[in-house]
């Protein structure tokens, strides 16, 4: 019994497993979404519940330029991934920066309006419990983008240097699940937040 | 695994040749991405922090052994329960179970490392940080001006005692980020964990026919994305009120105490799913090989797993039947933890059918299995009466509650670990362990367990509250708390027995060979212990139990299946 | 504890819980289960807050179902260990046994089915005559005759306001005993000051949290007068151990006497004006409320009648002067950790400030 075995057949049937990639990326998007909804829930639980003002009704404004601009930034990365995998680097590329372009207006339609919201109508993460539950779920969702926008950036970067090739279409797949991810994240945030909560 | 390390160079001085040897092993430690070695220092550092924790509960039963005792100040009493507690879930419960099912998960369905290596290794060293960020607080807790002292808000930290008002300094800082730390560790892990699973099978080991071991761990670390994400949220949250001045569980302000009773045990309950879960895993393995039968009714244990899985996510409020949640909801929570009870009745029941009609062996692993069987059921049905919500308003938070958790947590959990230990350290080490001195282990665990957790039961009933520093002596518990602190006198005894023997086999345990137990998963079917590829050629399997097959082709398991 | 009607009452109880079909199992169980009850009642006869001595409607109904649970625990914890180690016996394997591996049984839908089912229909019991006790206390109807109470927590102390009654006092929570033929229970409204703490006085009820910003109720109706006592069940801070409750259930003419005594205000007695003057001077004011008194501070116990209380320092010290004293010259010589600082007073100021506490009765 002490002897080791080897155990070796050849596969009967073809041998077919998920990819790690898509697979850790599901559980990574599982993990996070559950992070968004207890945002999510403390965000709903206190709306109205804030002892002064101001209220979202009062300083809140639909932000539908960064609306489309990143939802439409899922249409682009998704013809990179498929552009790369079809070997067209320069338009893979192309799409990329694209994508890049359209997630930095959002990033900076989140920046305007927290600007405003501080320094025109006083609101802080102190103020009360709307600026403490507001800035804490679109701050954790802009976080998001910004984590996606560096990680395209840097497949941008390796894109134009030439780095990149259609064996890596699995990859940047992956990179693109994530930010369908933050889109759809937006989607939530938005109903939530601009429509339902105003 | 890359050896070439600038200690070559060191070594080429004579003088540090010893040196240079040492600092080559530890480099290979540190920067190793191998799951066995990850592994194997989830372990060890598991069983670290299992000490210092076990250290902390006998100081609080040295203090509570008699009435109106001045062992301990009520502020470092305090400390102890917060530290004790946080330690044992965070930095001994999950690294230790993490630890073996690391070790064991890649080598039972023939892949030769984890989905994602690397992050395994971050995984590993970002909670081992965390584990030392919170004892760092002893140092540093109350910033750099006074002395330094732990967090004392409890394990769950209701608000708003976190808040800045009712706990300056940093030592709730400490609490909070390590928790947070372990927690990503943790996801990291789980992740890796099911990207294995899915992926990394060999060929013929179809989801259907991998050990239950690797299901149960499967199932754990999808309970994890669910349930520890929630605790990350809720203390980045307890984060901004800290550090931000936000609100979320400021009273003051509006913010409620009861949403991070909530977001705790929307955590905290799965989180006892998730260490009791590979505890079952260990039991699915071992039980079968030392009764010398399949597991009985293998896909009914994996239905009842993932059913516990679900119904874990919808129990949480049973820890909270007294904060007023109203009629309604607190019949709801009793049903859905009622029924519970059923999943975990069948996995009982099952591998009572598994013993049935064996040949038990009653090896040191066997008797720890065993052991956990008894103490599972006992401490199932204690759960069963606190699910009952008005028997609950009597008994939560009260030394009953404590005395059922640890039951589940030492009965159940700590015990099947101890066995797990006895049935895999041969593939670990190459060696045996002790059975003597396994044996001892044993019966003086048991004899400790009962008089400390059996006794506990009974100051609850006559109204001793948890987490009080000392107590009255006119109240009629002293007696019992006597009993409860000399129980802990043998298990600490059993304890050292064990380390002892973890030391000892290591170096003069007989030879253990790659299959000592004449088992069927095939980690076994490796050397002992495993080279760092694990399997020279990658393995086929045709049914649940490859070994089986191989040692009777007369009878395999696949006219079965 | 008195056995025969907890028996009496619990078997009632009992068989209206789980409705007619199941009432003979229930009498078979409760006499076996009750003996061992009583002789366990017998060990904790001495423990004053022992769950298992029911003075009041809330805590018999919990122990009634505490009865029930506990004996169908009992009897499937005897069917699962009996089989488990008769398998144990039964099969484990003899030094003369031969090697070859028993026969391999891989599973049976049939048996899988029973034992879901029969556990299923054991939850099914359970939790209808769980459902019913939590109905019937959580939704009580509050009869007219009920007094009000409302309970807040402290760090480490309890104050009790009677707003019908005008009333505020601090630590004894003084209640009419119940008559069931009368009812007289007392509503408790409670919230927290500070961090979250448990109501719990175990004789009399379950507990129930005491939470800021939230308000809870509960009930409780004593059945002899009597002191019944308890503490803070959920961790408020570093002297959470010392939170005591103690719940005096007075007859009817007793609780009446202690109202008005309460209602006077504070007296001033000109052998104790000295000490009155050092109260008055110190920060003691800030914190403590005196009625009649320029003492208006809420962060501590009102001290109108504080020398009418049995002890100090929320139960656990006997309010002797000698106590008093050293609770003023440093509270932390027994509750290291309150709230109360250290006051610094001359030996003088002491004895005076002492001397005056103890007139106001």
């Amino acid at each position: 019994m002490s002897t080791a075995v080897a155990i070796s057949h050849p596969a009967s049937e073809e041998w077919r497993q998920p990819s790690r990639g898509i697979v850790g990326m599901a559980c990574l998007i599982a993990a996070e979404s559950a992070i968004f909804i207890i945002f999510v829930v403390a965000y709903i639980f206190y709306l109205g519940k804030s002892l002064s003002g101001p209220t979202p009704r009062e300083v809140l404004d639909l932000p539908i330029l960064s609306t489309i601009c990143l939802l439409s930034s899922s249409i682009t990365v998704h013809f990179a991934v498929h552009e790369l995998r079809a070997g067209r680097i320069g338009r893979s590329s192309s799409w990329l920066a694209a994508t890049v372009l359209l997630g930095s207006i959002f990033i900076a339609g989140t920046a305007r309006e927290w600007h405003e919201l501080i320094y025109r109508h006083g609101l802080t993460i102190r103020t009360n419990l709307f600026g403490t539950t507001f800035y804490s779920l679109v701050g954790l969702h802009a976080s998001h983008v910004i984590a996606g926008l560096i990680m395209l950036s840097i497949a941008l970067i390796f894109s134009l240097m030439g780095k990149v090739n259609s064996s890596h279409a699995g990859r940047l797949e992956v990179l693109s699940i994530y930010w369908h991810f933050v889109d759809a994240v937006w989607v939530v945030v938005f109903t939530v937040v601009y429509v339902l909560g105003r | 695994m890359a050896t070439h390390t600038p200690a070559t160079s060191i070594a080429a001085h004579p003088a540090l040749r010893q040196r240079g040897r040492a600092l080559d092993v530890l480099y290979d430690w540190i920067t190793t991405v191998d799951h066995k070695k990850i592994g194997l220092m989830y372990i060890g550092y598991a069983l670290i922090f299992l000490v210092i924790a076990g250290i902390e509960a006998l100081l609080m039963r040295v203090q509570l052994a008699v009435p109106n005792n001045t062992f301990v100040s009520p502020q470092t009493f305090n400390r102890l329960f917060t530290m004790h507690g946080t330690t044992m879930v965070f930095f001994v419960g999950m690294p230790i179970l993490f630890g073996f099912g690391n070790y064991l998960i890649p080598l039972m369905i023939g892949a030769r490392d984890m989905a994602f290596p690397r992050l395994n290794a971050f995984s590993f060293w970002i909670s081992a940080f965390g584990g030392v960020l919170l004892y760092f607080s002893y140092f540093a807790g109350s910033g750099l001006y006074g002395a330094g002292t732990a967090p004392d808000v409890g394990w769950f930290a209701y608000a708003p005692l976190t808040a800045r008002v009712f706990s300056p300094g940093h030592s709730t800082d400490y609490w909070t980020l390590s928790v947070l730390l372990s927690g990503v560790g943790s996801i990291g892990t789980a992740l890796n964990i099911v990207a294995t699973t899915l992926s990394m099978r060999c060929p013929g080991m179809k989801l259907s026919r991998m050990p239950l071991l690797v299901w149960l761990y499967f199932v754990t670390s999808c309970i994890a994305f669910i349930a520890i994400s929630p605790l990350t949220a809720a203390q980045i949250m307890l984060m901004i009120d800290r550090y931000l001045g936000g609100h979320f569980f400021d009273t003051q302000a509006g913010g409620s105490a009861v949403l991070w009773m909530h977001f705790f045990w929307i955590f905290g309950h799965p989180e006892v799913y998730i260490l009791v879960l590979p505890a079952f895993a260990f039991a699915n393995e071992i039980i079968p090989v030392f009764s010398r039968k399949a597991i009985f009714g293998y896909p009914a244990m994996v239905a009842a797993t993932v059913a516990i899985g679900f119904i874990s996510m919808g129990v949480w409020a049973h820890h909270m039947f007294t904060v007023g949640l109203g009629p309604g909801a607190n019949a709801f929570f009793t049903l859905a933890t009622m029924v519970i009870a059923v999943p975990t009745g069948i996995k009982i029941f099952n591998w009572l059918a598994t013993l049935w009609g064996g040949s038990i062996h009653f090896t040191t692993p066997m008797i720890f299995a065993i052991g956990f069987l008894f103490q599972f059921l006992i401490a199932g049905l204690t759960g069963v009466m606190l699910a009952a919500s008005p028997f609950d308003w009597q008994l939560g938070n009260s030394y009953f509650v404590v005395a059922h958790f640890h039951y589940v947590l030492v009965g159940a959990i700590l015990f099947m670990i101890f066995s797990a230990f006895y049935y895999w350290y041969p593939k670990m080490t190459g060696r045996m362990m002790s059975e003597k001195l396994g044996k001892w282990h044993f019966w003086l665990l048991v004899i400790g367990f009962h008089l400390t957790f059996d006794f506990m039961h009974i100051p609850g009933i006559l109204g001793m509250p948890r987490r009080i520093y000392t107590y009255e002596a006119d109240r009629g518990w002293a007696i019992w708390n006597m009993i409860v602190s000399s129980g802990a006198i043998f298990q600490t005894i059993a304890t050292l027995i064990f380390v002892y023997n973890l030391v000892w086999s290591f170096f003069k345990g007989p030879k253990a060979g790659a299959d000592p137990w004449d088992a069927w998963t095939l980690e076994w079917s490796t050397t002992s212990p495993p080279p760092s590829y694990n399997f020279a050629r990658t393995p086929t399997v045709e049914s649940r139990r490859p070994l089986w097959d191989l040692k009777h082709p007369e009878d395999p398991d696949t006219n079965y299946e | 504890m008195s056995l025969c009607m907890n028996q009496a009452t619990a078997e009632k109880l009992m068989s209206g819980a789980i409705g007619a079909p199941a009432r003979e199992l229930a009498q078979w169980t409760h006499r076996s289960v009750y003996r061992a009850a009583g002789l366990l009642a017998f060990q904790f006869d001495h423990s004053s807050t022992n769950i298992f001595a029911p003075q009041g409607t809330p805590a018999r109904s919990i122990f009634g179902l505490s009865m029930l649970v506990l004996a169908i625990c009992a009897a499937i914890f005897l069917v699962v260990s009996g089989l488990l180690l008769y398998t144990l016996i039964r099969y484990r394997h003899r030094n003369g046994d031969s090697n070859r591996e028993p026969a391999q049984i891989y599973g049976s839908n049939q048996v899988e089915l029973s034992w879901t089912v029969i556990p299923v229909l054991i939850i099914v019991v359970l939790f209808l005559a769980t459902a019913r006790v939590i109905f019937i206390t959580e939704q009580a109807r509050k009869p007219a005759s009920a007094v009000d109470v409302v309970v807040i927590g402290h760090q480490y102390w309890w104050e009790y306001r009677y707003p019908k009654l005008g009333i505020v006092t601090a630590n004894e929570l003084h209640v009419p005993v119940s008559d069931p033929g009368h009812p007289t229970p007392t509503y408790l409204t409670m919230s927290s000051a500070d961090t979250d703490h448990s109501f719990w006085v175990p004789e009399l009820a379950g507990k129930m949290d005491v939470i800021p910003n939230k308000v809870n109720t509960m009930w409780i109706d004593p059945e002899k007068p009597g002191l019944y006592l308890g503490q803070c069940a959920q961790y408020c801070g570093t002297q959470h151990a010392k939170m005591l409750i103690r719940v005096y259930a007075d007859s009817p003419a007793d609780f009446a006497a202690w109202v008005a005594a309460q209602q006077h205000p504070a007296l001033q007695n000109a052998s104790a004006s000295e000490g009155s003057a050092v109260f008055q001077r110190n920060a003691c004011i800030s914190c403590h409320a005196i009625s009649g008194t320029a003492a208006k501070g809420t962060f501590g116990p009102d001290l109108s009648h504080v020398a009418s209380r049995a002890t100090i320092a929320s139960g656990s010290v006997p309010n002797t002067p000698e106590n008093l004293r050293a609770f003023v010259d440093d509270p932390a010589h027994f509750k290291p950790g309150a709230l109360m600082p250290a006051m610094h007073l001359s030996d003088h100021d002491l004895d005076a400030v002492t001397q005056y506490l103890m007139t106001l009765r």
